[in-house]
């Protein structure tokens, strides 16, 4: 007992630990957080699956083998209890009884035995050698029941859960018969040592249908890797739907499948929904999540630097890798992800509503080095404080938060504006001109003009290389601390000028006078422009065009022993009410011919026994006296 | 539950009262079924006749009861009456502004319980029986207006949108009204089962704990607005897992009260205000093996429904395991006591620590762990 409840306790512990640490997530995730010693050390514990640790089983399985070696030894004893009557009292034993009592009456035997009948009391009489008669009775004997089924209820479900779990696998990969597979390739590829055949007794994994497309294996995440589940039918995905509340708040998802089988004269057609999977052959069939499906996506590429001002037109579909060339360097676009809508919370504060901001695709952008920046554009300008923007978040790694590039929108709700202008920005030629412009309010004395001139290109132009950070180490190298501010200050206003000017040569802005709007929007432009250094990519992926095609997560579970863990759980229940409310108790009458002796005993001495004993020794005070009178 | 011979029901010992009760209960379940019958399914219908029944053998075998329930349908009624079919009336028509409303009247819950707390510790220190029957009184109402408010609560949902109206137990606000709800019945149970009111100031503080965090989630986050169910809880299931570990939670807070109770008089602080250590003691044990068999019952009712929702009836999700960790602390403690014989202090200290671990696994584990049970984040 107490080995078995220490043990209990590093299971508890184990189970704790289990809760805190996130389980089978990938494993480079756990790297990133425990860094590369504990991730090891961890895993050698195999505390990133620990409810499938081995030891963990072992220690389940002990307490199992305990629990029913307590039934086993303890149940013919209490059966023998049960049905024992204990008539072999002697009266000298009954008075050493803490609960006992005696009346002085003549007793008449059959009204005693229905007294204590219509108290639930099963009685016997029992003639004693002096002439005595002894009435032996019970009630609650099932009492003991309750122990037995509580017990033999834990190795019954527990044997039910280790029909559903995974210690054959766990054997035959230790005997070196199966392998778990860590590349990600297609299935057929997959050798078949990392396959399991479709009559498996148990098991628990998850297939991707894209709509229109069929599947007839499921995936097992173990560890690092897979293992492919065979499955005996296959199943085709007509349609995935979600639908939504008023609120925007999803209310269902459902895929319509058809389950293509030998054995069926015509596929078995099924709608699968959240709380309403599908039985067939004895796998269970849930609606477990959703994904992108390869949807047809369409951006405009924007450059982000140099004098390019059109866009180059990509179409591709999620989970393509295409190859871009660029000017720069070549680089591979992968993409990830799309969703068609995103409800956020914009709101200061998040105590706002959480609205739709339409469509994003996520993507990343990986160089021939093998390094990637990943990529979330939104597709509909997001408005932040009164004006619209395109929006897109990038990242160096995955564990990063998203840093945001806003760029700002024209009147009409067009990207092309800012492109324009930041084109002009870019290109010295225009730079020049721009510059001569500015220039006129400069008297053209002592060259004074054409210094200004000069001034203007050279600041446009490193800008147009390194942004506010290439200002301000310019400033920091060429101009005295005290006066730093001062030329901060000039130099943005003149580079806010110039942003003027090239606004007035775009579309948009041409034949306009400057005004508040203008000013705003080259605001925005320069420090688009100048985060754009930090951006990771030289261009910007608008997303244009899409068309969504879904697929449905299904997760596939055989699990034989569900029955037997229910049959125990039914036989759990009634034990532990039988332990509670059944009380067992006996009463011994030892009845002589003018006295009548009262002794009552039970298993557990608790109050309500104790109120029991004084109830019915009253009662039976009163029926002994009613019978003298009648 | 006291389940000797001679409290048994017996169906010739039941007064007119009774037999109208069950009759109240019976008529309005004929009607619910008649008019609403088709928009339920098999289960939800088994779950009334079940409620009608259950809710009959209930208050035959404890009086007090009857009244509490027919108070319920009175003023769920009445408060319902109030609607007249617009949501919007909530905040303009007098009687639903004021009293039945469901946010409403759940505020009034809230101040109820403060008070009755009040009273109970201001009886129990003046040794007043009048003031603690006053404290009774207050609790029965709170009572009352809690389950008012979230019967009418129910009602309100459905006039949001018939889609979106769903059982009133689906998220951190409306359990732990739930859960002061059941806590305070069970207790109210034993004060008049083993006639003593002194225990009433310590109980209640635990049910104001939950008070006091209602209020917070009303006045701080805003969060006590009817929202739409998520899919995997659209499921009849909710309807007898979340009520019955809500039992089990609350006898657990309940025995770790009179735990609390019992080690102060064992220390003799209060001790004469207090009921016999041996008193406590057995209510304790009363108290932790009801919520033991309801938690039980309704951890498997879980795992019954995670086998139609999650794809298996055991996922090892950080709430399976807290459950079960729960279930294990208070197995011991009934091995302890029932097979060991162990009492005293111990046992008392440990009711009160199983009190932390269950309100981990309650609230724990939303706050700090993730997964597939996160309903209710904070």
């Amino acid at each position: 007992m107490r080995f078995a409840i220490s043990l209990l306790t590093v299971w508890g512990i184990a189970a704790i630990i289990g809760t805190v640490q996130k389980q089978n997530e990938p494993y480079t995730n756990y790297v990133i957080q425990l860094g590369q010693f504990w991730f090891e050390a961890f895993d050698r514990l195999g505390l990133y699956d620990v409810y499938h640790a081995p030891w963990f089983l072992l220690i389940l399985m002990f307490v199992m083998v305990s629990t029913g070696l307590c039934v086993t030894r303890n149940t013919p004893s209490m059966l023998r209890e049960m049905r024992a009557w204990r008539e072999h009292v002697t009266e000298s034993s009954l008075r050493l009884f803490k609960h006992q009592v005696e009346y002085q009456a003549a007793p008449d035997l059959p009204r005693l035995q229905n007294w204590l009948m219509a108290r639930g009391f099963r009685t016997r009489s029992i003639p004693q050698q002096d002439g005595a008669t002894l009435i032996v009775a019970k009630a609650g004997s099932n009492h003991r029941l309750g122990y037995i089924f509580t017990h033999l209820a834990i190795v019954v479900i527990f044997l039910g859960f280790l029909m559903d779990g995974d210690v054959p696998l766990k054997v035959q990969q230790m005997l070196g018969n199966k392998e778990i597979e860590t590349r990600d390739i297609p299935p057929t590829q997959v050798p078949l040592k990392s396959w399991l055949p479709s009559d498996t007794f148990s098991f628990r994994g998850n297939m991707t249908i894209p709509e229109g497309g069929r599947g007839s294996v499921a995936f097992l995440r173990l560890r690092d890797g897979y293992m492919i589940q065979d499955l005996p039918f296959s199943i085709e995905l007509k349609q995935f739907r979600i639908e939504h509340y008023a609120t925007g708040q999803p209310k269902s998802f459902e895929s319509d499948v058809l389950i293509h089988d030998r054995d069926l004269q015509k596929p078995l057609a099924a709608t699968i929904r959240v709380n309403h999977p599908l039985i067939y052959k004895g796998v269970a069939i849930y609606q477990a999540d959703f994904q992108d499906g390869g949807s047809e996506l369409s951006f405009d590429g924007w450059e982000l630097a140099g004098s390019e001002s059109k866009p180059f037109k990509i179409n591709a579909n999620v989970f393509d890798k295409l190859k871009l060339t660029t000017k720069a360097e070549p680089l591979v676009l992968e993409l990830d992800d799309f969703r068609p809508f995103n409800v956020l919370n914009l709101s200061p504060n998040g105590k706002g509503r959480p609205r739709n901001v339409g469509p994003s695709a996520t993507f990343k952008l990986r160089d021939s080095q093998g390094q990637a920046h990943e990529y979330l554009n939104y597709m509909q300008p997001v408005m932040l404080e009164g004006r619209a923007y395109q929006v897109s978040g990038m990242r160096a790694a995955p564990n990063e938060p998203y840093q945001y590039l806003r760029i700002p929108l024209d009147e009409n709700g067009a990207i092309n504006t800012y492109m324009q202008w930041r084109a002009l920005m870019s290109d010295a030629a225009q730079a020049a001109v721009i510059a001569k412009q500015l220039a006129v309010q400069v008297p053209e004395k002592d060259g004074l003009r054409s210094n200004f001139e000069g001034s203007v290109v050279r600041l446009m132009n490193l800008f147009a290389h390194s942004g506010f950070n290439g200002l301000a180490g310019f400033i920091e190298k060429t101009v005295p601390a005290k006066n730093q501010e001062k030329a901060a200050q000039a130099y943005i206003k003149i580079l806010e000028s110039a942003a003027m000017t090239a606004y007035g040569m775009t579309e948009q802005g041409q034949g306009k006078a400057p005004d508040a709007a203008g000013l705003n929007f080259v605001r925005d432009g320069l420090n688009t422009m100048s985060d754009s250094f930090l951006y990771g990519a030289p261009f910007y992926l608008q997303l244009t065009d899409y068309k969504l095609h879904r697929a449905s997560g299904l997760q596939l579970t055989k699990s034989p022993g569900k029955n037997l863990v229910y049959a125990g759980s039914i036989l759990l229940v009634l034990g532990i009410f039988a332990m509670f409310y059944i009380h067992e108790r006996r009463i011994w009458l030892l009845v002589k011919t003018n006295s009548v002796l009262f002794a009552m005993s039970s298993a557990r001495k608790t109050r309500d026994f104790e109120a029991e004993f004084s109830r019915l020794s009253l009662e039976l005070g009163t029926e002994l006296k009613l019978e003298l009178e009648s | 539950m006291n389940f000797n011979e001679s409290n048994k029901p017996s169906l010739k010992n039941l007064s007119w009262f009774d037999w109208l009760y069950a009759l109240i209960l019976v008529l309005g379940a004929g009607y619910a079924l008649n008019a609403y019958g088709s928009h339920m399914d098999a289960y939800e219908q088994g779950f009334l006749v079940g409620a009608v029944i259950g809710f009959s053998i209930l208050g035959w075998r404890w009086k007090p009861l009857r009244m509490l329930l027919l108070g319920i349908i009175a003023l769920s009624l009445f408060g319902i009456s109030q609607f007249h079919g617009d949501a919007a009336r909530g905040d303009t028509a007098f009687f639903l502004k004021f009293f039945f409303a469901s946010k409403t009247a759940i505020m009034w819950m809230n101040v109820l319980f403060v008070l009755a707390m009040l009273t109970y510790w201001f009886a129990l220190f003046k040794r007043s029986d009048f003031s603690a029957k006053v404290a009774s009184s207050l609790t029965w109402s709170a009572v009352l207006m809690g389950f008012v408010g979230l019967m009418v609560r129910w009602y309100e949902s459905y006039l949001i949108a018939p889609e979106v109206g769903h059982i009133p137990i689906s998220n951190l606000y409306e359990v732990f009204v739930l859960f002061c709800l059941i806590t305070s019945l069970l207790y109210l149970h034993y004060e008049d089962r083993f006639n003593t009111r002194q225990l009433g100031g310590f109980v209640l503080v635990v049910v104001n704990a939950a008070v006091g965090f209602i209020l917070w989630y009303t006045f701080d986050r805003q969060a006590d607005g009817i929202m739409p169910l998520v899919p995997a809880l659209q499921s009849y299931w909710m309807k007898i897992h979340v009520p019955a570990n809500f039992i089990g939670y609350g006898s657990f807070s309940l025995s770790a009260m009179v735990a609390s109770a019992y080690l102060l008089a064992e220390r003799g602080i209060l001790a004469s205000r207090l009921p016999k250590l041996e008193v406590l003691d057995d209510l304790m044990y009363k108290s932790i093996s009801i919520g033991f068999a309801f938690f039980t019952i309704a951890t498997i009712l879980g795992a019954m429904w995670a086998a139609e929702a999650w794809g298996g009836y055991w996922s090892w999700d950080p709430k399976e395991t807290w459950a079960l960790i729960v279930w294990l602390n208070y197995a011991a403690w009934l091995h302890l006591r029932l097979v060991k014989g162990l009492r005293g202090p111990m046992l008392a200290w440990w009711a009160l620590v199983g009190l932390l671990v269950t309100t981990f696994a309650f609230l724990g584990v939303n706050m700090f762990l993730s997964g597939l049970h996160s309903y209710g984040e904070l």
